[in-house]
């Protein structure tokens, strides 16, 4: 079982996300920090693209792959829950899938996500995955039906489920019969379930692990590193307190 | 023909999207696997282009173009001539006749100099669908005069702000439109570029150029032409000019992008000529982009070909050789603006004028036995504002 995998065994999971470098790598890394000292399960780590059509925020003035790595490094002095990458293809691709995927292996990076890369064109990606035993996360959207089954039984870590149709951003509802979706994944694989994409309160958080395993916020902590700059790691603490506070009354 | 099964040409293409965005390019690819060959939509079809749309276009003898550059006997296809002014009519009126098939009752598109959100907002109103462009804000100002358009025949234009405004940026918000709404929602692609199948579609609507380049080439000249010419943004007009000639391999295949202020600049938008592969906007093939793997904010003076990227099959034919891919100037384009006006009386749009000046080049390295044809891709109207303002006069549209 991946360590990623493990993180599910201790009842609902919260993951945050962070953007790497916003506004700066200190800052970053003091975030990170303070997600794991309140509670994260899993921490995932944006590297910028230029051009994200998955998001609303393009945040690469200046981004540099090694940079990030260095911060990884950085960060496992003392940071040991799992660390996610979400990028997307191009960086990978660009920097070299093998030498990107076996960086991450060695800097202590357990999972990756490239919302830009379905199903089937993964195994590009996938099979460098495998060996150096990084997770290739799976996506599944309200929109996949017919395909969930066959994502789902070829998925690894965890699946992430989109709540919502569209790109990542806050939202005040979520509407998508979500427990349909989680049943079907249920009946083809083992592999734990997270919802992400639009939830921001602890309400919502709660009514998530409620139906999947865990939740995933980027959106409203980006929106938090924005508004604080440099005095965020503080509030994303608290934040993420909240959060998982919330998630684990139905743990 | 050159695409395999999962929309490949050679390593690149295929369907880097979200998992969102994958029913609706499987439905679409099944529906349009259903509907090319139909007799009824082929009808219907061909109908529209031939009777709305002003097909077949011409294939122009340039004679006095031919006696001043002294070389090449070249002809223009006037694609110029087509209903709404460019050759994206072509792909608009298939892709339209598709939506409405597959039950959609709204088209979303992206679009640089405006030309394909024109006939995208065109086709909407001829088949009673809602529209709506995306165009980034710098094109909104460079083209003013097209967004009007688009307003006039009903559609609703969104300035998009991100990034560097321009084409790259609309293509992304359109892509990003389409996953909030994809149920009643086709995205309209306007060029050779995007997730299979797209680039496979786009094609097949656009190589209608190239079957009757051939068809008219062989009436007038009695052979096929040495060279055809044709501008490259994402590549719809060129692999429409290319198509039917590619297993003729008698004719040269030219293909010229926008080098902008020029190739050795950071300012260019030479995608072949400066990029490298990567993965964006759906598909695998050459970009321009940092050592990170950041696409590169590109420039030309054309808003058409204004993209860091170019279609598949383009990366393919250049992979193999089969195609070649030119870089053109701004000034270089500017001069043959104003020199086919001058000549033949021809205003062409900007993006069309990169392949006069390549033609402008090589005619006159080739014997006057050898014939050129030059894909005139849009008229120029939209362009007069903008290339007085680079001449360094400022009139009022």
């Amino acid at each position: 079982m991946s360590k990623i995998t493990k993180a599910f065994q201790n009842g609902k999971v919260f993951i945050p996300f962070i953007t790497c470098g916003d506004p700066d790598m200190e800052t970053t890394a003091a975030a990170v920090r303070a997600m794991a000292q309140n509670g994260a399960d899993i921490i995932e780590l944006g590297i910028p693209f230029s051009d994200p059509t998955a998001e609303i925020r393009a945040l690469s003035a200046g981004a540099d792959t090694d940079k990030v790595f260095d911060l990884v490094r950085e960060l496992r002095r003392d940071v040991s829950v799992p660390l996610i990458f979400m990028t997307y293809a191009n960086v990978v691709y660009s920097y070299g899938a093998e030498q990107f995927i076996s960086t991450c292996r060695e800097v202590g990076i357990d999972g990756l996500i490239l919302p830009d890369i379905p199903f089937e064109e993964k195994e590009e990606f996938s099979e460098i995955c495998r060996c150096y035993e990084v997770d290739l996360i799976s996506l599944i959207a309200p929109t996949s039906e017919n395909r969930i089954g066959m994502i789902a039984r070829e998925a690894e870590g965890f699946i992430y489920l989109v709540s919502s149709l569209g790109v990542t951003g806050v939202r005040s509802e979520i509407t998508t019969d979500l427990a349909s979706i989680v049943r079907v994944i249920r009946e083809n694989t083992d592999i734990p379930v997270a919802i992400g994409f639009g939830i921001s309160t602890p309400e919502q958080a709660k009514q998530m692990a409620q139906i999947a395993d865990g939740a995933i916020v980027g959106s409203a902590i980006v929106r938090i590193a924005e508004q604080y700059g440099r005095e965020a790691p503080e509030v994303i603490g608290e934040y993420v307190r909240k959060m998982k506070s919330a998630v684990c009354e139905y743990g | 023909m050159m695409t395999n099964p999962n929309g490949r040409f050679g390593i690149h293409g295929g369907q880097y999207i979200p998992e969102t965005l994958m029913n609706a390019v499987i439905e679409l690819e099944e529906a349009y696997q259903k509907y090319k060959d139909d007799p009824d939509f082929n009808r219907e079809l061909n109908e529209l282009l031939n009777e709305y749309a002003n097909r077949p276009s011409r294939l122009y003898y340039a004679e006095r173009m031919t006696k001043d550059l002294g070389g090449a006997k070249i002809y223009l296809k006037r694609e110029d001539l087509n209903h709404t002014g460019a050759h994206k009519i072509n792909n608009v009126l298939g892709q339209a006749l598709l939506a409405k098939r597959m039950g959609k009752t709204r088209l979303i598109a992206e679009t640089g100099a405006g030309q394909h959100g024109v006939a995208t907002a065109t086709a909407a109103a001829l088949l009673n669908m809602e529209c709506v462009v995306f165009m980034g804000e710098e094109d909104t100002i460079r083209q003013a005069l097209n967004v009007y358009r688009m307003r006039l025949l009903g559609a609703e234009v969104v300035a998009v702000k991100s990034g560097t405004a321009t084409l790259k940026d609309a293509v992304s918000e359109a892509m990003r439109e389409w996953t909030n709404r994809i149920s009643d929602t086709h995205y309209c692609l306007g060029s050779v570029m995007g997730p299979h199948p797209f680039p496979t579609i786009v094609r097949d609507f656009q190589a209608v150029i190239s079957k009757e380049i051939k068809s008219q080439m062989l009436q007038k000249e009695g052979r096929l032409p040495d060279a055809v010419i044709a501008c490259v943004g994402g590549g719809s007009n060129a692999i429409g000019t290319f198509y039917h000639f590619i297993q003729d391999k008698s004719v040269r295949l030219i293909g010229c992008e926008a080098a902008g202020r020029g190739i050795d600049t950071f300012e260019t938008a030479a995608t072949i000529s400066t990029g490298r592969v990567g993965i964006f906007h759906g598909m695998k093939s050459y970009f321009c982009q940092d050592k990170h793997g950041q696409i590169a904010p590109v420039y030309s003076i054309s808003a058409g070909l204004d993209y860091p990227g170019v279609g598949p099959e383009h990366a393919f034919l250049h992979d193999i050789g089969r195609a070649e891919y030119v870089a053109v100037t701004d000034d270089e384009a500017v001069e043959a603006f104003e020199y086919l006006s001058k000549t033949e009386g021809i205003i062409p749009a900007i993006e069309s004028a990169h392949a006069v000046a390549h033609a402008m080049k090589l005619a006159p390295t080739m014997g006057k036995d050898k014939t050129i044809v030059i894909t005139i891709s849009g008229r120029g109207d939209k362009d007069c504002a903008a290339i007085a303002r680079y001449r360094g006069e400022d009139i009022y549209e």
